[in-house]
């Protein structure tokens, strides 16, 4: 059996793997996009800040890890596939074509490509100076780059623009941020929570535009321009381009596959097409609160439909149970996280506790007597009890009323209420 | 045969030498906020509950962790965290459906309880018994539920 993944993040990766163990006698191929043995967009943060250094990254650190496993790797981009389904065998055998001309055939395909930056439409985004934030490369240009006084101006404030800021003023660079909507990180945080985060980013120096979105950039005496509304204009050393990201799927193109946002999959994460399974950011797999199908970006979720497409591949029956959203980010130090239906639903309840002074928030939606949703600023510990609560669907009784009351009581609700997970 | 941390609340009384053991052992100091064991209280009921990582089988944490930082103790079944590989992206502390993994920013890592390397020292704190160090198949999730379930608190025994 040939099984090809393409894409080698952490869904790639641990596909791989899943694959060889369930497997052994498999042929094993990882197409790998960029140079380099895999690596973590996780890490990139503290690669900024100069905590790490590249190898730092690696999603595994042991050199002959691959090899070991023999777990080819190859590194090629691909631009296309052929899907031919041999309905004698009830297998798909097509093949994958890369950049440079090869094709690559496989019995069993995993589509793990992840996401790319999303592109921001404006003049001026291919000039020297402009970038993205995403890849070890982009990490290694604005490294080179961002030195102690460079003007650097941000566009977005998401989740990758927030995380990245304290790497960014690690190197004494001055940061202005443009933030399309008049709120940071709003599609993890509600208004207040993101309004703490940017009360903190100001409180660090870093200048912060809401409700501002760039017209283009020029060149301008050596350095950028970038031209805002009403005849505005900012100064710039390095722009910045962090406006969020889309699945990477450009080259199915023509395939059949099944796509709605992402590629369409049921519970063994198989895709519409037999044989051809997706995923992690890629994959738009059930929701398990809303039951709807999502794309959910986020490590855990990725590793866990990496896994369970592996197993159904080696032909070991698996099911994924369905994700949820939640999400964890540090801001210049500052925590928050983000748990499931952070923003309420109609007909629920909420509570919150905010301490302003010192950054620390929490929020708690409701419906009936379940924990559906979270945001926290400032809180650390045992914050993945938020998890086990709303994905348990734990019931919680008298607990629900104590938490209306005081939501800081969320590992006594936890222990006593009971989860169902795992 | 492996073995495990048995907690039975019905015996703890809330001393917190569990807790200050737990800081001593790996930080050297009686910051019990730095514990990897934590006793919570019910004011309520007058109860205490000590509550740490159970080494679940699914270990959430070590396949969240995007480099490789947690990783399998073969002598104990311990999931420990490679201090010098995590990177502090905090991504375990909210894969861990049990909270039981924790960002500690003094040291900008996370940390969760490693059974002492096999000699927990928690369990040698313990005066009541209420932290035992005992053959596995007494604990894991399923008996970590029913001392949960043990307290008065939950709704499903008042």
């Amino acid at each position: 059996m040939r099984h090809l993944i393409i894409g080698s993040g952490p869904a790639g990766v641990v596909a791989a793997e899943t694959l060889r163990k369930a497997d052994p006698a498999a042929e094993i191929t990882l197409l790998c996009g960029e140079a380099g043995p895999p690596y973590a967009r996780m890490a990139i943060p503290y690669l900024l800040k100069g905590e790490i250094d590249e190898e730092g990254t690696h999603i595994r650190k042991d050199a002959d890890h691959y090899a070991r496993l023999r777990i080819q790797l190859v590194q090629a981009r691909a631009v296309g596939l052929d899907t031919a389904l041999d309905t004698a065998l009830d297998a798909a055998q097509g093949q994958v074509r890369l950049e440079d001309g090869r094709r690559l055939p496989y019995d069993r395909l995993l589509i793990a490509t992840g996401s790319r930056p999303s592109h921001e439409q404006i003049p001026g985004m291919d000039l020297p100076g402009v970038h993205s934030c995403w890849t070890l490369e982009d990490a290694r240009t604005i490294l080179a780059q961002a030195r102690p006084g460079t003007r650097i101006v941000q566009m977005g404030a998401g989740f990758v623009g927030c995380i990245i800021m304290e790497g960014l003023l690690s190197r004494g660079v001055e940061l202005t941020i443009l933030v399309r909507s008049g709120y940071m990180v709003r599609r993890m945080m509600n208004p207040t929570a993101s309004g703490l985060i940017r009360r903190w980013c100001e409180g660090k120096g870093v200048r912060i535009l809401t409700h501002t979105q760039p017209l283009g950039i020029s060149a301008a005496e050596g350095a950028l321009r970038v031209a805002l509304p009403e005849g505005r204009s900012l100064p710039a050393d390095l722009y910045l381009s962090v406006v969020g990201v889309d699945p990477n799927l450009g080259f199915l193109e023509g395939s059949g596959i099944e796509i709605g946002h992402g590629i369409l999959v049921d519970a063994t994460m198989q895709s519409s097409v037999p044989g051809i399974y997706a995923a992690g950011d890629v994959a738009e797999a059930a929701d398990c609160l809303t039951g709807q199908r999502r794309i959910n970006a986020i490590q855990p979720n990725a590793v866990e439909q990496g896994r369970i497409a592996a197993l159904n591949m080696a032909g070991l029956p698996a099911r994924f149970k369905g994700g949820f959203v939640f999400n964890v980010l540090t801001t210049l130090g500052l925590m928050s996280s983000s748990f499931g239906e952070w923003q309420g639903v109609a007909g629920g309840e909420s509570t919150e506790v905010l301490d302003e002074a010192r950054f620390r928030y929490l929020n708690l939606q409701f419906e009936g007597e379940r924990l559906i949703g979270a945001n926290c600023v400032g809180f650390s510990d045992h914050i993945g009890a938020l998890r086990g609560l709303i994905e348990g669907r734990v019931r919680l009784g008298v607990w629900k009323q104590r938490l209306m009351e005081d939501p800081a009581q969320i590992m006594q609700a936890y222990l006593a209420a009971g989860p169902r997970v795992a | 045969m492996q073995k495990s941390l048995h907690l039975d609340p019905n015996k703890c009384t809330g001393c917190l030498q569990c807790e200050m053991a737990c800081a001593w052992e790996n930080y050297r100091s009686f910051t019990v906020a730095k514990s990897r064991i934590k006793v919570f209280t019910f004011h309520r009921e007058g109860r205490f509950v000590p509550y740490t990582c159970t080494q679940c089988d699914e270990a959430w944490c070590m396949t969240a962790c995007p480099v490789d930082a947690i990783r399998l103790d073969p002598e104990t079944g311990a999931k420990i965290v490679l201090e010098p590989t995590c990177v502090g992206c905090k991504v375990c502390t909210i894969a861990c459906p049990f909270g039981t993994i924790n960002y500690v920013a003094q040291t900008g890592k996370v940390q969760k309880c490693d059974l002492c390397g096999g000699a927990p020292a928690c369990a040698k704190a313990c005066p009541t018994g209420a932290i035992t160090y005992v053959d596995s198949d007494w604990t894991g999730f399923g008996k970590m539920r029913q001392w949960a379930g043990k307290t008065d608190t939950n709704p499903a025994t008042v």
